[in-house]
């Protein structure tokens, strides 16, 4: 029995006295010996690769990777770790600069994107361009940028000065921000000026592919005011069994009256441990409308922060993860309301399979002057299987008092009522308990605008459900 | 007079309780916490070594425990363990009838109602005067059917057989820093032994009075009732308002055998001076039943989480809990439910409510693990908002798994109603009554669950509360 002795609460990290020595078992003690500090080594070379990038950029990696050096790795005692498990994570197992193969930039490319009928397309295969598909040339002409970073930093330096990582980590990850500014080369830049508005999806692509590969994808989406765009990030890996550490950062920046739709579906190896953290912020009157689909990696931590910025912001966060086999999913959520008259609301559903975890942490924060807020949040998990465990740590800080903030959390297994209609109808149990689970699904999946990526996600999403339901029938 | 109670508002809330009486102890352990204070205390008692050993434990235990900073608030480091009384007592065995107690304490308990209440509806009383009960009683009848109520010291003394094998089992010395500090240095509190079968019909009553400046009270309480038998608790507590903190730091264990119903009502109404770190928590058996109601009104921090294990199958555990939070004040409480057994089910309703300054804070558990099937756990806490400045957080954690298992935690936050206060105000009353009249609302689906007397009295303090709170 597990009765703790602290209640349960969200705290200051930093004052965890007793654990800050014990976290870095690998790395303090190489760090007397910095060259034989395999990531430091591998850092370096990631340098040389870099050799042909601007000098400011560079010096931002190696400030990055001094600060990762020195931040501590996050353990259980900090609130923001509170149920997290890191335990068998070993960065330095990671190949940083793994070496392309021909087979797999030809398997990459046999891959359809997600969408078909878009405004520009993206694809990486460990951390490597593949293919880059420009805007029109009318957008061009608006002013609509749309590059890899890397070409970015060359054409578009003020750009990437500005913007590039500038949302602070608020949930626990400075570590990994650190690791990711280093070695991030991958991602891409979107930047719509005033007033353009764009109805196609933009869609980028990566893929992780070598042995032991390390990734670090970066999305930067800047919609000056008025603006409107959409932009897909599919994450995957070509070999289901392939071990991969996976590492990225997406920012999102609306101006005054914008809107940015940012969906992302996650789908790496099964032996993926894999960190994705999304920032959002909202000026005034904007629109920031977020969505996750999460079925692959091993371990997954999705920290997602928005900051209400602008008076009359609105900010939508959903999500929905399927998990199966001994898959643990992470999940941390800000809705931090710093102007008036800002609504957000958020939906985390999980449906857990097998013995796979979850973990739902989510704060609403609302400032003093913060007034007429009104905020939702709410997590939803399905057990499917006896053996799951799902924990959900729904928080509210409310320090102005005309306000709406609401939250609900629910664990539970598919209704017996629902059930039972279904079977009074003549449905057979298996296919009646399919189309509840689905119908759970569709909650989230009823949200995404665009028909096209709905129904890939519903086939991603329906094939793992019925492989590890056929997969539990043979057993 | 507090300087963190600035408001009128508090002040007239506070008048019932805010005397006190000059001191004259006959047993004073001194100021500061140290092995010859622990050694005192167990001298004056004439404890067994067992004790005195437990006791000396715990303070090494204490000793060793970082402040939890980490997930609480900074106002802990605040209390200086070094400037405090831990034992002040005018004699040792508490008396019988109201004529044998001195007679300023006997006046204490008189100006706050509590020998009229016995007389009234309860069943036993006993009456705490700093680090002893001065006076403790309880009706023949009850006392017949086997019912046991006497103090902590007795009760291990006297009845090992019974408290001995309960004492400190539900909640260990080394539980949390508060409880570690409880049991180094008890004393008071109501060791109560229900036999099997028993049903008391009338509650019985603990009432803890803090006389003295720079004191500590560490009353301990346990709570065993037998196979199927019912009981109602209730406690009381005020302590004048002096301007240093004052510290109570309770620790409250109940055991409900088979099919064994407690009810534990604790309505706290300290000055705005004491700190108020008190750890609750209660075992229940099969088919047993236990409820904490918990209602929050003063002190100037309360950190208090009454928890039930739910052992036995079918077992049920509740937590009804009414926090009011006024200037300088902090109300962090909230509920553990640690399911432990098939089929067990849990509620928790937490209600806050923030005025002026005032800041509520609710933390809970809910833990499921994987062997079981069948539970259940309701979760629901509202906040209020009073004023701007006012602040409110919640930080709930559940965790499920296993098979048939669900929970479900709602939480709200709001403010009183503009359209209410309108439509009360068009009807002849002013802003503050019906201010008033809507926070009553707001909590009047749990205070419905109190008895009687205790509901009006809630009713009245929630009024004073209120009063000056508007515009």
């Amino acid at each position: 029995m597990n009765i703790s002795d602290r209640p349960p609460a969200p705290g200051n990290p930093a004052n965890s006295e007793s654990d800050m020595p014990s976290t870095e078992p690998l790395s303090k003690t190489k760090r007397d010996e910095v060259i034989q500090d395999p990531i430091t080594a591998a850092f370096e070379r990631h340098l040389t690769r870099m050799a042909g990038l601007p000098d400011w950029w560079k010096e931002m990696k190696q400030k990055a990777m001094i600060d990762y050096l020195a931040l501590p790795m996050p353990t259980r005692k900090a609130e923001q770790w509170r149920f997290a498990n890191l335990r068998g994570l070993a960065i330095e197992t990671y190949e940083f600069n793994p070496a392309l193969q021909d087979e797999h930039r030809d398997r990459a490319r046999q891959s359809n994107l997600m969408v078909a009928h878009r405004a520009g397309g993206m694809v990486f295969v460990d951390d490597e361009l593949l293919d880059h598909e420009p805007v029109s040339p009318d957008l061009a002409k608006k002013g609509v940028i749309w590059e890899p970073i890397e070409s970015a930093l060359r054409n578009h330096p003020e750009i990437i000065k500005d913007y590039f990582m500038t949302q602070e980590p608020h949930l626990g990850s400075e570590k990994f921000a650190a690791l990711h500014s280093a070695f991030v080369s991958a991602g891409c830049l979107l930047y719509v000026p005033k007033g353009v508005e764009i109805d196609l999806p933009f869609m980028a692509s990566h893929w992780s592919a070598g042995q032991n590969s390390a990734v670090f994808p970066h999305t930067l989406v800047i919609a000056e005011e008025n603006a409107r765009v959409t932009l897909v990030d599919a994450f995957e890996s070509l070999d289901r069994q392939g071990k991969h550490l996976a590492c990225g950062f997406n920012h999102l920046f609306t101006g005054e009256g914008a809107r940015i739709d940012y969906q992302v579906v996650q789908n790496w190896s099964q032996n993926t441990w894999g960190f994705q953290i999304n920032s959002m912020i909202a000026g005034r009157d904007a629109t920031v409308h977020s969505l996750a689909i999460n079925l692959g990696a091993s371990h997954y931590r999705s920290e997602n922060q928005s900051l209400l910025n602008g008076e009359g912001s609105r900010v939508e966060m959903y999500s929905l993860s399927v998990t199966d086999k001994d898959q643990q999913i992470d999940q941390r959520t800000l809705q931090s309301h710093l102007a008036p008259h800002a609504s957000s609301d958020l939906l985390y559903k999980n449906a857990l399979m097998d013995d796979s975890r979850t973990v739902f942490s989510g704060l609403i924060k609302v400032a003093e002057d913060a007034q007429k807020t009104d905020a939702y949040q709410s997590n939803r998990n399905l057990l499917v299987s006896p053996t799951a465990e799902a924990n959900s740590l729904p928080g509210l800080e409310i320090q102005a008092n005309d306000v709406r903030c609401t939250h609900g959390s629910t664990t539970g297994q598919i209704d017996e009522s629902e059930l039972f209609y279904l079977l009074s109808r003549g449905i057979r149990p298996n296919l009646a308990r399919e189309l509840l689970v689905f119908g759970f699904f569709e909650e989230v999946i009823l949200k995404v605008e665009n028909n096209e990526l709905a129904s890939s996600i519903r086939n991603l999403i329906q094939t793992k459900f019925r492989e590890d339901m056929a997969a539990r029938k043979q057993v | 007079m507090s300087t963190v109670s600035p408001t009128p508002a508090i002040d007239i809330d506070r008048e019932k309780g805010n005397f006190s009486y000059p001191e004259n102890y006959a047993y004073d352990a001194g100021v500061g916490l140290n092995e010859k204070v622990v050694n005192y205390i167990t001298d004056v008692k004439g404890e067994d070594d067992w004790i005195r050993n437990f006791r000396l434990k715990a303070l090494r235990v204490f000793n060793n425990k970082p402040l939890p900073t980490n997930w609480a608030t900074k106002d802990l480091e605040t209390i200086d363990f070094d400037k405090i009384r831990y034992y002040l007592a005018a004699g040792q065995k508490p008396k019988r009838t109201w004529d044998e107690v001195p007679d300023d304490i006997k006046e204490t308990f008189e100006r706050l109602g509590i020998p009229e209440n016995e007389r009234k509806f309860l069943a036993g009383v006993e009456a705490q005067f700093d680090s002893e009960a001065a006076y403790s009683n309880i009706k023949e009848a009850v006392g017949k059917q086997g019912v046991i109520f006497t103090g902590s010291t007795d009760g291990l003394m006297e009845h090992p057989e019974i408290f001995r094998k309960w004492f400190g089992k539900v909640i260990p010395t080394g539980d949390n820093k508060y409880s570690a500090l409880n049991s180094a240095v008890f004393s008071g509190g109501s060791f109560i032994y229900i036999p099997p079968g028993v049903k008391v019909s009338h509650p019985l009553q603990a009432y803890f009075r803090i006389n003295a400046e720079n004191f500590g009270q560490f009353e301990r309480t346990l709570i065993i009732a037998d196979e199927g038998s019912e009981v109602t608790y209730m406690e009381g507590c005020t302590a004048p308002k002096f301007n240093t903190a004052t510290l109570h730091c309770a620790v409250v264990e109940l055991v409900a055998l088979k099919g064994a119903k407690i009810e534990y009502i604790t309505v706290q109404n300290w000055s705005s001076n004491v700190f108020n770190l008190v750890t609750k928590r209660a075992i229940a058996e099969e088919d047993a039943t236990v409820k904490w109601i918990d209602c929050n009104i003063g002190s100037r921090l309360t950190m208090k989480y009454p928890g039930v294990v739910l052992k036995g199958r079918r077992a049920r555990g509740e937590v009804l809990s009414i926090a009011l939070a006024n200037d300088g004040q902090h109300q962090d409480t909230g509920a553990k439910m640690i399911h432990a057994a098939d089929d067990t089910t849990s509620n928790i309703i937490s209600k806050s409510i923030s005025v002026g300054q005032g800041r509520s804070t609710y933390r809970g558990m809910v833990h499921i693990p994987k062997h079981l099937k069948g539970c259940k756990n309701n979760t629901e806490c509202d906040a209020l908002l009073i004023n701007s400045s006012s602040r409110t957080d919640t930080y709930p954690a559940i965790t499920v798994r296993g098979n048939d298992n669900s929970v479900q935690h709602e939480a709200s936050v709001s403010k009183v109603s503009e359209e209410q206060i309108f439509y009360m105000q068009q009807r002849g009353l002013t802003e503050a009554e019906a201010m008033s009249l809507s926070v009553n609302g707001f909590v009047n689906d749990l205070t419905r669950q109190f008895p009687m007397e205790y509901s009006v009295e809630l009713k009245r303090l929630i009024d004073l509360e209120m009063e000056g709170s508007v515009g």
